[in-house]
């Protein structure tokens, strides 16, 4: 994984693994990536796309009360093909079709799960947990706090979560920092498909109500992964950071597909001499404030990177945290990068401008290490 | 839909839902030349009269009647005509002096300062908590609003647990945690009341889900059933319809247990409802809707046999709709203002416990020292639970940050059942965590 270089391709909606049925106006085709490497790995590979199934899959194989619940996920193979296959193999009982309720099922979900079921429930976006949102805060988060331990709630709320593109506002925003305020829900954002594998086996398999970001973005991109990522018991820590990347001159804090930036910037930086430590975190709540801390007291700077919108967001929160317990391991002012104070908008050039890019990255980074000119 | 009207019909005789009473529905229903009506005034001219809700309550009746006749009908032959033994009138009789001692106990306390924040009050529905729960067995699940009290007690939990989490003590059913909007008791199947409208429904569709789920797919033998209760003012949340329409769409076991108490704080059901006839809207999702005179607690039983019963034996859910009447204003913080004196002695002159304590010794069931002995066994044991509340120790410090998760260290629990962060390996093997 080290040094490598994710090199994307925009492709306008010829992707051969376009996911879009022509009725859902309201979802864009996802673009394929290639990559080219800068290092060579030798392992196998999976798209994330591919990760998540196989998760779904495999932990709806080792637990019959796991099941999936959402719009589209079963005889439509799921609006973006994450459920692809499931419906065959589990049928329409554990793989359930709901109407287009979110408040509705999403509420079912919360209920199967204070009576002993492990739901999935998926949203076709994040965007549209808007909808449900009194049953992820209300119903899921508080339930195990007000019942004093009595009911918990093993339920994972998932789907596609952040900017899109060409999607406008409605339809592209991440959710992050919303659910990451919130006390009782445990926060997932993976980046590569060693995340996706490892956080979802994770997520389904925890007590606690668990909200999963994806990006649409990452769906149809390709990750080298383990043979160990790949073996059915593999999950990953609630709560723990992973470095993607060691670096000395510099921590970048990033989470879902800001990690790849994170790495393109780190690349560049490096070939100015600038030692850029990446860290993807993996989950948004618990925050692994122990990592970041002890990266910063390292490198003593911080960029944070984020798509969501500034104000009392993720790298606030980080900040904060850096702020309380390194401030004087701190040499430069912290950086922090998010979306742009404003809701999407639907033009290519300046919905461009409204989400971070690598350059922002490098920009920051060099500032912080004092070698912007 | 063909199977959905067949099944109407298997209940015909006690669901007047159908479209053959819509013609004698419609001349109960309050005409709309004026736009006012359910305003106060309207009702206090009206009373005498031409009230919607005298009218809606003599059809409810009707309705009901026919089941008692036929039920008499049925039974006569055998040897008694009555509709429940000395032991379930006790029983029912019991539960609902228990709600009722319960909840003036409550405002007591409220008023001594003992509990606070929102405290809502039971009194006058008791014939619909106690008709409903008392069928159910301990398997069964309720979901409950904030009006929750007595639907706990009904279900099992203890007066002195109740109480307890009332006076916010670590003895409580919550450990003080939830409050009287929020009692759980996983014990006793009681999934929380919810103090939002409308958002129980969803949360109990969960629960029947869960039932059928582990019928169909994990083949256990279970024949669980759910009731979700909600008030008149919840029929017009979204949520009521997306799962009226999911439930029955996936044939769940559920009861929807609507107990219309005509008043939302100060909004009355018939100023905020295009149609008021609740009831109505089950057959508009292929189930049956059944309105009951929710003061009386036979009745309510006889509607709620028929409707648990249907659902155990997986033939869906239906719509219950009770009408019935609070006593109180809405909160013990509602100055109660708005509701007419001539409709509050309307209904509470239908007193459910009154009703049935009349039943009861008219058909001598027991008598009038049978009774005051349970009043009397009441009156201590409510006595006894503020004692032990009051008694009882407040939360420690460290409480506050307890059971935020179920597991606060995010790992996951394993398949040996124990705390996957209390395993070194665990995180071994998985790069650079």
């Amino acid at each position: 994984m080290l040094g490598t270089l994710w090199h994307k391709v925009f492709s306008s909606g010829v992707s051969s693994s376009s996911v879009i049925g022509q009725s859902l106006q309201r979802i864009r085709p996802s673009f394929s990536a290639t990559r080219s490497y800068a290092s060579t790995s030798t392992g196998k590979e999976m798209t994330v796309r591919d990760a998540l199934n196989s998760a779904l899959d495999e932990e709806m194989s080792a637990d019959p009360t796991v099941f999936v619940m959402g719009e589209e996920v079963g005889e439509y193979q799921g609006a973006y093909k994450i459920t692809k296959g499931l419906l065959d193999k589990y049928g329409p009982e554990r793989v359930v079709d709901t109407p287009i309720t979110e408040a509705g099922f999403t509420g079912i979900g919360v209920g199967a799960a204070y009576h002993g079921l492990r739901p999935v429930v998926e949203f076709m976006t994040f965007n549209f947990s808007m909808q449900a949102i009194d049953h992820i805060i209300n119903s899921a988060a508080k339930s195990n706090y007000m019942s004093a331990g009595q009911i918990s709630v093993p339920i994972v709320f998932r789907g596609p979560n952040g900017a899109a593109a060409g999607v406008g506002a409605q339809h592209s925003q991440c959710y992050a920092a919303w659910f990451g305020s919130c006390p009782g829900l445990k926060v997932l954002a993976p980046y590569s498909s060693e995340d996706a594998r490892g956080l979802l086996k994770a997520a389904i398999r925890d007590p606690d109500p668990v909200v999963f970001l994806e990006n649409e973005l990452l769906y149809g991109e390709s990750f080298p992964i383990s043979a160990e990522a790949l073996d059915s018991s593999f999950s990953l820590p609630i709560g723990k950071a992973k470095i993607e990347r060691e670096g000395k001159d510099v921590t970048i804090v990033a989470y879902s597909k800001m990690v790849g930036y994170a790495l393109q910037a780190a690349e560049r930086l490096s070939k100015e001499g600038i030692s850029a430590e990446v860290i993807n975190l993996r989950s948004i709540r618990p925050l692994d404030r122990r990592a970041i801390n002890a990266s910063v007291r390292k490198t003593n700077r911080l960029v944070t990177v984020e798509e969501g919108f500034p104000q009392h967001g993720v790298g606030a929160e980080i900040c904060a945290s850096v702020v309380e317990e390194s401030f004087e391991y701190l040499d430069a002012p912290v950086e922090r990068i998010s979306g742009a104070d404003v809701p999407m908008p639907y033009a290519a050039d300046l919905e461009r401008l409204a989400v971070p890019q690598v350059e922002d990255i490098v920009r920051a980074a060099k500032r912080a290490c004092f070698r912007a000119k | 839909m063909a199977s959905s009207f067949s099944t109407l019909k298997t209940i015909q005789p006690f669901c007047f839902s159908t479209t053959t009473t819509r013609s004698q529905q419609k001349s109960t229903l309050p005409t709309t030349n004026s736009s006012f009506f359910g305003s106060n005034n309207k009702l206090h001219k009206s009373f005498n009269s031409f009230s919607p809700s005298t009218n809606r309550l003599r059809s409810a009746v009707v309705a009901v009647s026919d089941v008692v006749k036929e039920k008499k009908l049925k039974t006569s032959a055998s040897t008694s005509n009555l509709l429940i033994t000395k032991e379930e009138g006790l029983v029912l009789y019991e539960d609902m002096v228990l709600g009722r001692v319960f909840e003036d106990m409550c405002a007591q306390m409220y008023y001594r300062g003992k509990m606070y924040g929102f405290v809502h009050l039971y009194n006058g529905q008791e014939a619909v908590s106690t008709g409903f729960i008392k069928l159910l067995k301990k398997e069964d699940c309720v979901v409950s609003t904030y009006r929750d009290h007595v639907h706990a007690l009904s279900k099992g939990v203890s007066a002195r647990a109740v109480m307890s989490e009332l006076f916010a003590k670590k003895t409580g059913v919550c450990r003080g945690q939830g409050g009287s909007m929020h009692m759980f008791s996983k014990e006793h199947n009681l999934l929380g009341g919810f103090a939002f409208i409308g958002e129980g429904i969803p949360v109990a569709t969960g629960a029947a889900f869960t039932s059928k789920y582990r019928r169909e797919v994990l083949k256990e033998d279970c024949d669980e059933v759910t009731l979700a209760f909600f008030g008149d003012g919840t029929c017009n949340n979204g949520q009521f319809f997306e799962c009226l329409n999911m439930a029955q769409l996936w044939k769940l076991p559920i009861v929807f247990v609507v107990e219309n108490n005509l008043w939302a704080i100060g909004m009355s059901h018939l100023r905020a409802t295009s149609d008021p006839a609740i009831y109505k809207k089950g057959p508009a999702f292929g189930m049956p809707g059944v309105l009951v005179d929710g003061m009386d607690v036979l009745k309510v039983r006889e509607v709620a046999k028929e409707a648990i019963g249907r659902a155990r034996r997986g033939e869906g859910p239906s719509l219950i709709e009770c009408e019935t009447y609070r006593f109180r204003g809405h909160s013990l913080a509602d100055p109660d203002e708005l509701r007419d004196a001539g409709e509050k002695n309307h209904y509470g002159a239908r007193d459910p416990i009154v009703a049935l304590k009349k039943y009861v010794l008219e058909n001598n069931l027991a008598s009038e020292s049978d009774l005051k002995a349970i009043d009397k066994k009441i009156e201590e044991l409510v006595e006894e639970a503020v004692e032990f509340a009051d008694a009882s120790p407040y939360p420690s410090r460290e409480q506050l940050l307890e059971n935020v998760f179920a597991d606060p260290k995010g790992f996951g629990i394993g398949p040996d059942g124990k705390y996957r962060c209390e395993d070194p390996k665990f995180t071994q093997g998985t790069a650079q965590v």
